[in-house]
């Protein structure tokens, strides 16, 4: 598998760039980080936009840059797709033709990825022959995220693509962006700074804050970290992959299967059995039980193990728990932490009062 | 009406012009290009010696020409040394001339209309694989078509209406750098108050076309959105 191995040091006014990350050569990486953070920057990096004058860039075994060596390969001579912020489709040009621009000018044996593909993937077969100005600023975007992934790129690289578009457009572009990530094998690097975006199609996760590396790791533990800036605050939340099970139409319940056991969630009709889906659980519907509760209205009680706690000035508590392997977060009071005394190793049992399917 | 005089002025007179502004526009875009584009901390210098004809004296500029391409001076003593004798007083000094006197015509307008492209397009192609001759010949000139429209109108005109380089620099041969404006002086000098007219008559309306088809072909050459 392509890994991709990048180092860059960039001087700004006021701010510098420092990075050296290890990638994995296939699913979605976020790049998550605020505003200044340094993520837009280092995507540009890697595309050649900007040039380090300290870097080191290698994709799928290829080197990209080397500034010891002095090499720097142009931006045009790599094999990369890229989706601005705002669309930037031609102006110029039909959507067609927006589409054929970057793919005539690859190698007929490089097009892995038909014209047909990317127009059915991104749902856009319908708006060939318009001019772009003749779009919604939504289907702008889906013919730019074609028009990248024409070019059978072997990195794709975005740059939040939802951030120009209004909450309704995000709804309508977010299920072709899981749609791309589930059929095609081609790494995305993503930038965003929304959580709900990385919970919803990251696999792995680059935390930024000031031009440095916070965190990176896999998604569900590098959520769960508990000193990441994902988990501070009331949004602290984890997510966890599961898989449906079973229907209890009768209770209105939906059963599915994850690492650590059986969860209910509100009933998804239309959803067969062995769909996998991903869950996000927020840390503040999370509560703690040494025995299990013999009697209780809540249904998700599973048995977990302490392994991390944090607290914070306001009297809360931040548990983080295994369930089987997989990771979960607990708000609490830093009150019960004390009267249950709770430890890192501990036995307990986790209650999960909701969770939002993704 | 005109004579054999006044054709011969006007046919020279938009020959000149035609030649001017081809080599205006060959010549003009890597400039407006570089201008527009570069971080160079002197490119106002170099901005302010392209626009110095907008507002110097045309027969400063043409004084000045004539010293430098006359016997005695570098260019001349040069155009000399490889056998093309020296430039004043012909069309092909005249050429140069009126290049540099109608440079900021042409410049102005495509570094506005570059600089109104921005560097996004640039970067979009770039990431589409496309070369900077590619992207230029694709991306850059289809999005700047008014600027180069606008300056190959205003490059044009302008050539054709100067008078004062002309008359230092190319002087009053017929054929070889008699151009209409030099064409009216000499009527009005004999006293023929009819030839002056029609001519004068013909470059109003010619202005007044060149003006009107700016305005209606480019939505607006001034100011660029």
């Amino acid at each position: 598998m392509a890994s991709i191995e990048a180092r860059f040091q960039l001087p700004f006014p006021g701010f510098a760039l420092e990075v050296g990350l290890q990638l994995p050569g296939a699913g979605v990486t976020a790049l998550f980080g605020h505003s200044g953070s340094g993520k837009t920057t280092l995507l540009r990096c890697i595309a050649g936009l900007e040039r380090a004058p300290q870097g080191y860039l290698q994709v799928g075994g290829v080197l990209w840059q080397d500034s010891s060596q002095g090499f720097f390969l142009p931006t045009h001579r790599r094999p990369l797709g890229y989706v601005f912020q705002e669309a930037s489709l031609f102006p110029h040009l039909s959507v067609r033709r927006n589409l054929e621009y970057g793919q005539k000018r690859i190698p007929a044996a490089d097009r892995r990825i038909a014209l047909e593909q990317a127009l059915d993937l991104l749902g856009i077969g319908h708006l060939l022959e318009r001019m772009p100005d003749r779009l919604s600023g939504g289907e702008r975007q889906r013919v730019a995220i074609a028009r990248a992934l024409a070019l059978s790129p072997q990195v794709l690289l975005m740059d939040e693509p939802l951030a120009a578009l209004d909450l309704q457009r995000k709804q309508e572009i977010l299920p072709f962006l899981i749609r791309l990530h589930n059929e095609l094998a081609m790494p995305i690097l993503y930038v965003t700074h929304s959580p709900e975006e990385v919970i919803q199609l990251a696999d792995h996760l680059v935390v930024l804050e000031a031009g440095k590396v916070a965190a990176s790791g896999p998604l569900a533990e590098t959520l769960t970290q508990l000193d990441s800036p994902l988990a501070q605050g009331e949004q602290a939340s984890s997510m966890l992959q599961a898989q449906i099970c079973g229907h209890e139409p009768e209770f209105h319940l939906t059963q599915v299967q994850f690492a650590g056991g059986v969860l209910n969630l509100p009933y998804q009709r239309t959803t067969p059995i062995g769909t996998r889906l991903r869950l996000r659980v927020y840390a503040r519907d999370v509560s703690i039980t040494l025995q299990p509760p013999a009697q209780t209205s809540i249904l998700n009680v599973l048995p977990a193990a302490i392994t991390g706690m944090a607290h914070d000035d306001e009297g809360r508590s931040l548990v983080r728990l295994s369930l089987g392997g997989a990771p979960l977060l607990a708000h609490i009071t830093q009150k019960s932490a004390v009267q249950l005394g709770l430890q890192p190793g501990m036995q307990v049992f986790a209650q999960i009062k909701a969770t939002a399917i993704l | 009406m005109l004579n054999d005089e006044d054709l011969g002025a006007i046919l020279l007179t938009l020959k000149l012009a035609s030649l001017v502004t081809v080599i205006l526009l060959l010549v003009g875009t890597p400039i407006a290009w570089w201008l527009a584009h570069s971080r160079w901390r002197w490119k106002s210098i170099v901005s302010a010696l392209v626009s110095l004809p907008l507002v110097l004296p045309p027969a400063v500029l043409g004084f000045y020409l004539l010293v430098l391409m006359g016997p005695h001076g570098p260019v001349g003593q040069f155009t000399k040394s490889i056998g093309l004798g020296t430039l004043p007083f012909t069309f092909q000094g005249l050429v140069i001339a009126s290049v540099i006197y109608s440079m900021p015509f042409v410049v102005q307008p495509l570094q506005n209309a570059f600089e109104a492209i921005g560097t996004r397009p640039l970067e979009v192609a770039a990431t589409l694989r496309a070369g900077f001759l590619d992207t230029f010949l694709t991306v850059v000139i289809p999005l700047a078509r008014p600027g180069f429209l606008t300056a190959g109108i205003l490059g044009f005109a302008h050539t054709i209406g100067e008078f004062g380089v002309v008359l230092m620099v190319g002087g009053n041969i017929p054929d070889k750098t008699r151009v209409i404006s030099m064409q009216i002086f000499n009527h009005v000098e004999t006293g023929e108050y009819a030839q002056a007219h029609w001519l004068s008559a013909g470059m109003l309306v010619f202005s007044f076309v060149v003006l009107l088809a700016l305005n209606t072909l480019t939505p607006n050459p001034w100011r660029k959105r």
